[in-house]
């Protein structure tokens, strides 16, 4: 019997043994959400992303870092789509999100962007709407009216970005009232809220003192068991205190992509070694 | 201390004062005709603001007393006509100027927006008056509202796209994030984060075409009774202001000036609420 199944796992294993952390090599098989293949990215004239191709696991924390410039929230963003909002972009390549190709004729960014969610860099809660409004504002606009399951939502949404104990009894009051590691844990609620498949991160805690750092964190760490995370980084220690995966972007080129214990340690690229050693960027 | 240094330093000192002086200056000389304007509204205008005035119609030539409550619906229904057709093509062209023009289609459009602003009032008037008046042959309600309706149109489209503008672009992309559309995220969230500058720049042309004369002479040329067919000629406060100023009766004069009071102080309402209103958006923003 144990001789039968043996065979059976091992390839899987020995497959996908390159690029897995300890963490997902215990687990039964790897899943991918993101498949990117030869990606580039055009501002006008200017090429932002030079054919990338990378696979993005599911359930795990993938940290995108490279010196200012690089590509890497461009590369953040063309994963819903979000690049499109500056005029004159063009794309070439694929992006598969579980399978579907996101460039495809006739695909919605906003349903696109309704499966991948987004936390920006500076926290964004919508001035005019209260606490409840601002989480509950993406399901209300999305045309969900039923009051129960919007409440459900919302306490559920708040509870997984560990925002509820501090906000349950001022949900009336305005977004805006709340501190910054608070409003950007609002924005993490906000974007949970529509149930997204995955969530990017672009810098957010780039404006937070080291504690409400802490906490998200601790809310990153916990989120992916049930999300898959892209989060650009500027900051190294960051990458390797949350991520499983580190992507290495220099100008507009993925250099390299592996464990972040792997990356961080024994570097296979002199360009990523010089980064993460800080000779540059 | 260094002598010349001392003197260095007075002598700063009294290019600092005489400076300070002078904007100051400036200032009681900006301030002084409003205060002039309206005390001598007050003195002659106060003594004929009663009751009848606000509750009457004209009185023929002669018999003493009269009001003109013909004339302030008049207004009113002037200002409403006008808004129905000022504030959504100004708003909705302030949108598009904001939120999805073109470059180059933007600063065409905001140049013939701004010629159009500089445009002389009673130039609406004729316009309409070619345009409406002459193939309808008759002065109405309606012509003078389009007059009215026409002016506002470019100061209601800039105020907008200025205000809209001021949205930091963080909202819209968290918006956009959520999977919501892109109408619904400029009704929604732009829009609501805008509204309050929005408003203003309405109020503020309502103030604007409340006083004005020239358009409504040859559009909406005014009458001494109660009119209520909007296809007919309208009574409006400036205009009345304008015949009895201009006529030879020293009571009517009275009137005009009772008229002038009650406009400005209308008009000085509206702009106390613009304050009120851009006191409380600097409030909750800060």
């Amino acid at each position: 019997m144990v001789n039968l199944i043996m065979p059976a796992s091992d390839p899987i294993v020995l497959e996908t043994h390159d690029r897995t952390p300890e963490s997902i090599l215990d687990s039964e098989e790897i899943r991918l959400t993101f498949e990117v293949k030869n990606l580039s990215i055009w501002y006008g004239e200017k090429r932002a992303i030079d054919s990338v191709t990378l696979d993005i696991p599911s359930n795990a924390v993938t940290s995108i870092i490279g010196p200012s410039g690089c590509g890497k929230s461009t590369f953040l963003r063309s994963l819903n789509r979000m690049h499109e909002l500056v005029p004159g972009t063009r794309v070439d390549g694929t992006v598969l999100l579980l399978g579907d190709n996101l460039y495809a004729a006739g695909v919605d960014p906003a349903i696109v962007r309704r499966r991948v969610g987004m936390v920006f860099q500076k926290s964004n809660p919508f001035p005019t709407m209260s606490i409840g409004e601002n989480v509950t504002i993406g399901l209300k606009l999305n045309g969900v009216r039923d009051r129960r399951f919007l409440n459900e939502r919302l306490e559920h949404s708040l509870r997984m970005a560990a925002l509820w104990d501090e906000v349950k009894d001022d949900l009336q009051k305005p977004g805006t009232s709340l501190s910054g590691g608070q409003q950007q844990r609002l924005c993490i609620a906000r974007a949970l809220a529509v149930e997204p498949e995955v969530i990017l991160m672009d810098e957010p805690c780039s404006a937070l003192d080291p504690i409400a750092t802490a906490k998200i964190e601790e809310l990153i760490h916990e989120l992916k068991k049930n999300y898959t995370i892209v989060i650009v980084t500027h900051n190294m220690q960051q990458a390797g205190r949350v991520s499983d995966f580190t992507a290495f972007f220099y100008l507009g080129r993925l250099i390299e992509f592996g464990p972040t214990t792997k990356i961080f340690s024994n570097p296979t690229d002199r360009q990523t070694e010089d980064y993460i050693t800080g000779r540059f960027g | 201390m260094h002598p010349t240094r001392k003197d260095k330093h007075q002598w700063r000192k009294f290019k600092s004062a005489l400076v300070s002086f002078g904007t100051f200056a400036a200032a009681v000389l900006v301030i002084t005709p409003l205060g002039l304007v309206f005390f001598y509204l007050l003195v002659n205008g106060a003594s004929s603001v009663n009751w009848d005035f606000f509750t009457q119609l004209p009185k023929p030539v002669g018999s003493p007393g009269g009001g003109m409550v013909n004339a302030i619906f008049g207004s009113l229904e002037l200002l409403a006509l006008g808004s129905v057709m000022g504030i959504p093509i100004g708003v909705l062209g302030g949108v598009y100027l904001a939120e999805y023009g073109t470059a180059r289609a933007n600063s065409m459009l905001r140049f013939i927006a701004d010629v159009l602003n500089g445009v002389p009032s009673i130039t609406w008037g004729v316009v309409v008056y070619g345009l409406v008046v002459l193939p309808f042959k008759g002065f109405s309600a309606y012509a003078g509202g389009l007059a009215l309706g026409l002016i506002m149109i470019p100061l209601i489209l800039r105020t907008t796209e200025e205000v809209i503008l001021l949205v930091p672009n963080g909202y819209r992309e968290a918006s956009l994030a959520l999977g919501i559309a892109r109408w619904k995220t400029i009704v929604h969230v732009v829009m609501k984060t805008a509204s309050r500058g929005i408003i203003t720049g309405i109020l503020l042309a309502l103030a604007r075409i409340g006083g004005e004369t020239a358009p409504l002479l040859f559009t909406a040329f005014g009458n001494r009774f109660w009119n209520h067919d909007l296809s007919q000629p309208i009574a409006a406060l400036p205009l009345q202001i304008f015949t009895y100023a201009i006529s030879p009766y020293d009571d009517w004069h009275r009137q005009a000036w009772a008229g002038a009071l009650v406009l400005v102080i209308g008009i000085f309402c509206i702009n106390v609420l613009v304050r009120v209103l851009t006191r409380e958006r600097s409030r909750t923003t800060a």
